[in-house]
């Protein structure tokens, strides 16, 4: 069963993308993943395809050479059509701990105030919540989390930050978010989360997979420390539970 | 080992690129001039995957403490062996101890100097193409060393090659992107009507035009990107995303370079002219 109208455009000479419905819904990402899992168990190669989601997107990308779009969009269609739709894609949800504390919430004082609550409300709306990870992309390791309680929009900051810290964790319009490496950055931070995100010395470089849930929970400056060290020699273990699909 | 001497204003290890790591959000980052690149390790018979030095500009100084082959090529920038100015795009025997530096570039941004079986510095997540922070290092310093292997005697097929040149080309090959359908006529008439110029902003990861287009007022989400696609922001500026650009954006892709395309803008520079022509 296909339960969406999807649309095939030519992206250059080596991809294509496949598009969704243009809402951000839970149930469209699960049908890409479900899609993903369809063409490689069935259609295309993992060796010579890479396949980017994102939201309502996912791009089919050749490294083989250059793609014959009439043929390929005409069989995508049809892989489309026939795929059952009962895939049980694994999911996790992953509990990351973030300190709040000090300079690591360095606009959390700020943030409360425009938002017109406690620092103390923030962190608890902040981590009260699951967001699901709608794409990964921009940095290495930068996940896109959909699920912001509407409390917690707050825009930009109106200077960007030529350096915002490696970890740290912020928030802009309907984002929140953790920046996987030090880079420049206009979100307002609230804490920084001391798990690395992104290991370019694992063969999997970053554990979280889109249509992974993501939830915060609060942790001292001194549990932040220890992590960090942790983090550092590899020896860290992050909560993780299984979510039915 | 290749120790570096001087090291130039930027010069960075690369090869095909790295695959496999998008949906991590890794950049494919590889050769900006893939059609040069292919040309000097062709010479030198080498895989077609080996890793080159990408020269940007003005080139480092270089010594090499074991015997070796050279080919150097893409931007028009001369270069010496122990002082002796020698040819672009054909094989050069080094031996131990001899010194290569390079002079003026007369056209062109992007040199690529490879080595008789590539460079083998650390390969991460199945490349050697320097991207900060995978890679320790953005670009080579004075005084590294980067190891290759040996090679006391190659007889080459072609020991020389005057490859048609792309360093001329103004005129960029593009395919419609897949936001094109939103654009009005009048977006698409400058587009294709008017002339562009590379500005200040341009690098490994994306370049800027000078001139803009009508603005829009699109909203659409984020979705996958590629190197060479063309993202036009709601001010009406148009960004070209390089090898190092992110793998996902915002913004609407309204044309997508071809692999030659790309090639021909990464040999520009700053006040460069180009323009663009549907395919």
């Amino acid at each position: 069963m296909s339960p969406f109208i999807i649309s095939i455009r030519p992206f250059g000479e080596f991809a294509v993308l496949v598009e969704w419905p243009n809402i951000v819904e839970e149930q469209i990402l699960n049908d890409i993943l479900d899609f993903i899992h369809h063409l490689k168990t069935n259609h295309l190669n993992e060796k010579e395809w890479e396949m980017v989601p994102a939201y309502n997107s996912l791009a089919l990308i050749h490294r083989a050479g250059k793609i014959e779009y009439k043929t390929f969009s005409k069989e995508l269609k049809e892989w489309y059509s026939q795929k059952s739709g009962d895939y049980a894609i694994e999911k996790y949800l992953w509990e990351l701990p973030v300190c709040y504390e000090g300079d690591f919430g360095v606009d959390l004082m700020e943030v409360a105030e425009k938002l017109g609550m406690s620092p103390k409300e923030v962190i608890s709306l902040h981590t009260k919540h699951i967001y699901t990870v709608y794409g990964i992309g921009f940095l290495p390791g930068f996940m896109y989390l959909g699920g912001l309680p509407q409390s917690l929009e707050i825009v930009r900051r109106e200077t960007p930050r030529l350096k915002v810290e490696q970890g740290s964790v912020g928030l802009a319009g309907k984002q929140t978010g953790i920046y996987p490496q030090e880079s420049p950055g206009g979100w307002n931070l609230i804490g920084n989360c001391p798990v690395p995100l992104f290991n370019k010395d694992n063969e999997n470089p970053c554990f979280v997979n889109v249509g992974d849930k993501i939830k915060f929970y609060s942790i001292t400056k001194g549990e932040h420390d220890l992590l960090k060290l942790q983090g550092e020699v590899g020896i860290y273990k992050l909560k993780k539970t299984k979510v039915d699909a | 080992m290749l120790k570096v001497i001087k090291s130039g204003f930027f010069t960075t290890v690369q090869d095909m690129g790295r695959f496999n790591y998008r949906n991590k959000g890794v950049p494919v980052s590889g050769v900006m001039d893939s059609f040069s690149y292919a040309i000097v390790n062709m010479l030198l018979e080498n895989d077609k995957k080996a890793a080159v030095l990408e020269i940007t500009m003005t080139g480092p100084t270089v010594e090499f403490e074991l015997d070796t082959y050279i080919v150097a090529g893409g931007a028009e920038l001369a270069m010496s062996l122990n002082g002796q100015t020698i040819k672009n795009f054909k094989v050069h025997k080094i031996q131990a101890g001899d010194i290569v530096s390079f002079g003026k570039l007369d056209h062109g941004m992007r040199s690529y100097l490879a080595i008789k079986e590539g460079f083998k510095t650390p390969i991460v997540l199945g490349s050697r193409s320097y991207y900060k922070p995978l890679t320790n290092s953005s670009r080579i310093k004075d005084y590294d060393q980067l190891p290759y292997d040996e090679c006391k005697s190659f007889t080459p097929k072609l020991q020389e090659l005057k490859p048609h040149s792309l360093l001329k080309e103004t005129v960029l090959e593009v395919f419609e992107g897949p936001e094109y359908r939103l654009l009005t006529e009048q977006q698409k008439k400058t587009l294709f009507g008017d002339d562009f110029t590379v500005a200040k902003e341009n690098n490994r990861m994306a370049y800027q035009l000078n001139e803009t287009i009508e603005g829009h007022a699109i909203s659409m989400l984020t979705s996958a990107t590629l190197p060479g696609t063309v993202q036009l922001t709601p001010s009406g500026k148009l960004i070209i995303l390089m090898k190092d650009g992110q793998t996902t954006g915002g913004y609407p892709r309204i044309l997508q370079l071809s692999e030659k395309a790309i090639s021909i803008l990464a040999q520009k520079r700053y006040g460069d002219e180009l323009s663009f022509n549907l395919i």
